[in-house]
């Protein structure tokens, strides 16, 4: 009777440390919303995002040019970022010799490792100098942040695009290469179309990180006007937090969660098309095939 | 008029059908293309880690990591930020290590992942690891700072941490604990060992390497992370007294330095530190993962 309720115990114990990642979010969703309702009701919803002014101090809060700030940000990253990492992600999973394997996938851990403020700071040593010289400005701009941003999410992408990869069967390859195709033929016509759900997974997941990124902050000019070139500067989602939170007071304070939740609905957003897909994934192949 | 058709349609097919490339010599080049990716990601960490180290190094030296800094970072050294980030790192990983240690044994041995409260409590830990930090960084303001009136703190700091430590911890633990081999559990639950003692003296055990991996993982994001930090540990460069003391643990004091032009030496040097600390965790967590996959492979 007493190791029975010791069992049930830790049962218990250890559903309670089970639920709670998700009783932790949601708590982190109420507190943002409790916080940062206020404004929008106050702003207004259709006013606070799609106004093209951010000008705290005279209580106008319109998150239009940080909206496009990150989704620009991150857009010219993932231009950049998506064809060096399914490259690498390809190369990893089915081109690399061993020891180059052995070389390259430390090397994408070291630089999902390297804390983000290592790259900004590598931003506005090399980076920002370098744009300042060759294109005129201040050099703090889109280009710069989607520079370092690039980097920031190689890693996400590749990682989960090589499992992906890897997760086909063995079949698939072995049936295209005994038709005669080669290598390369059988990479593009079988392995990469088996594979693409979870290569755009890989892809809204390094998307979800760019747009979550805070320190482009260093680089990216945070200026809160809609940009119209990528070397002008521009204010992300996540900076305008980071730039404001330390002196914001009253409405402003607000204004700042409201902000939070804007990214939160993004993150969100980008999260349930995952889902669906990895549901859509076992419906259409199933037989927990890929 | 259709022959005509036909015949384009002809042509047409004959220009698809022709290789400009012959398909061995596109095998070729698309092998090349591959290598040059995976040779540009390496030289993008060789030139950020070297750089960093070549500037940084020469300012790294036992005076520098041991002294405190003066006039806000201007000369002196970073004691201070490497206690304190030692300090919520710590925090950071006892608390969340227990937590996620447990959602993991829970979601791999004593539940199916059929059921609905699994996909809950699977969809709350993907929701939390994808929050961007600064977003943790507001809660943990609004709750410990302000609501709980831990101020800007160690303790502020460590909590916000843990909360983003979870979930990978979580995941690499549980990965780790469904690969223990179901002979293990069979053999222990065949002694007449109840499902908890199995888990704690067999299962456990043999998925230690793994869930040091992930705590590991959790430990180096921890030092890694600078926006969940930037309002709640505060920015004191004094060495913490305890955990109510604020503290600037060295991304934040490498954010503060960078930014705002303080000392571009100074920034150099904890960046080199940082990066190294950063390497060592690859390199610890990849041989150890090596060895681990040898036993578990019977080797």
């Amino acid at each position: 009777m007493h190791k029975k309720l010791e069992e049930i115990f830790v049962e218990r114990l250890l559903f309670i440390a089970a639920i709670s990642s998700s009783i932790i979010t949601l708590f982190i969703i109420g507190f943002i919303f409790t916080k940062g309702l206020p404004a929008i009701n106050r702003v207004g919803f259709f006013n606070f995002i799609f106004g093209t002014e951010w000008l705290p101090l005279r209580g106008i809060f319109g998150a239009l040019p940080m909206i496009v700030g990150s989704l620009y940000i991150t857009g010219l990253a993932l231009l950049m970022a998506i064809p060096l990492s399914l490259s690498c992600a390809i190369f990893l999973a089915e081109i690399a010799p061993r020891g180059m394997r052995m070389t390259l996938k430390p090397t994408i851990q070291a630089l999902a490792g390297i804390p983000s403020v290592v790259y900004g700071f590598f931003g506005i040593i090399i980076i920002v100098p370098f744009i300042r010289e060759q294109f005129g400005g201040t050099g703090f701009s889109i280009l710069a942040a989607s520079l370092i941003l690039t980097v920031m999410i190689l890693p996400t992408i590749t990682s989960i695009s090589e499992d992906a990869i890897k997760s086909i069967p063995r079949e698939y390859k072995e049936a295209s290469l005994a038709l005669g195709a080669t290598h390369w033929q059988t990479i593009k016509n079988v392995l990469f179309p088996a594979a693409t759900p979870g290569l755009i997974t890989a892809i809204i997941l390094g998307l979800a990180k760019g747009i979550g990124e805070t320190m482009i902050i260093m680089v990216a000019g945070n200026v809160a006007l809609i940009p119209t070139s990528i070397f002008e500067p521009a204010r992300a989602l996540t900076a305008n937090i980071a730039l404001e939170m330390g002196y914001a007071g009253g409405i402003h304070y607000n204004a700042l969660f409201a902000t939070g939740i804007i990214l939160f609905f993004m993150i969100m957003v980008l999260l349930v098309i995952v889902n669906y897909i990895r549901y859509k994934k076992q419906v259409i192949i199933g037989g927990g095939y890929l | 008029m259709s022959s005509r058709i036909e015949s384009i349609k002809k042509v047409w097919r004959k220009g698809l059908n022709f290789r400009l490339i012959s398909p061995k010599n596109t095998q070729r080049i698309m092998k090349g293309v591959f290598w040059g990716a995976g040779i540009i990601a390496i030289l993008i960490l060789l030139s950020v880690v070297g750089y960093i180290l070549i500037n940084g190094l020469p300012v790294v030296n036992l005076e520098f990591l041991l002294s405190k800094p003066i006039d806000a970072g201007r000369g002196g050294g970073i004691f201070p930020m490497i206690v304190s980030t030692i300090y919520i790192m710590l925090i950071a990983v006892l608390i969340a290590t227990p937590l996620s240690v447990g959602a993991a044994v829970y979601l791999a041995e004593y539940v199916s992942s059929k059921s609905k409260i699994v996909k809950v409590m699977i969809f709350g830990a993907e929701t939390l690891a994808s929050i961007p930090s600064i977003v943790f960084g507001l809660f943990g303001l609004a709750f410990f700072v302000i609501f709980l009136d831990f101020g800007w703190s160690v303790l502020s700091g460590g909590l916000t941490l843990a909360l983003m430590a979870l979930p990978i911890i979580m995941r690499t633990s549980e990965v780790s604990i469904e690969a223990v081999p179901r002979s293990y559990r069979e053999g222990s639950l065949a002694l007449g060992a109840t499902k908890w003692q199995t888990v704690y003296r067999v299962v456990l055990p043999a998925a230690i390497p793994g869930i040091t991996t992930g705590v590991i993982l959790g430990m180096a994001s921890a030092i890694a992370e600078t926006a969940a930090i930037l309002f709640t540990v505060g920015a004191a460069t004094r060495i913490p007294a305890s955990v109510f003391d604020p503290a600037r643990p060295l991304p934040l004091h490498l954010y503060i330095l960078a930014t705002e032009g303080i000392s571009l030496e100074n920034a150099f040097g904890t960046a080199a530190v940082l990066v190294i600390m950063v390497l060592v965790i690859t390199i610890v967590t990849n041989v150890m993962v090596e060895r681990y996959t040898r036993k578990m492979m019977g080797q």
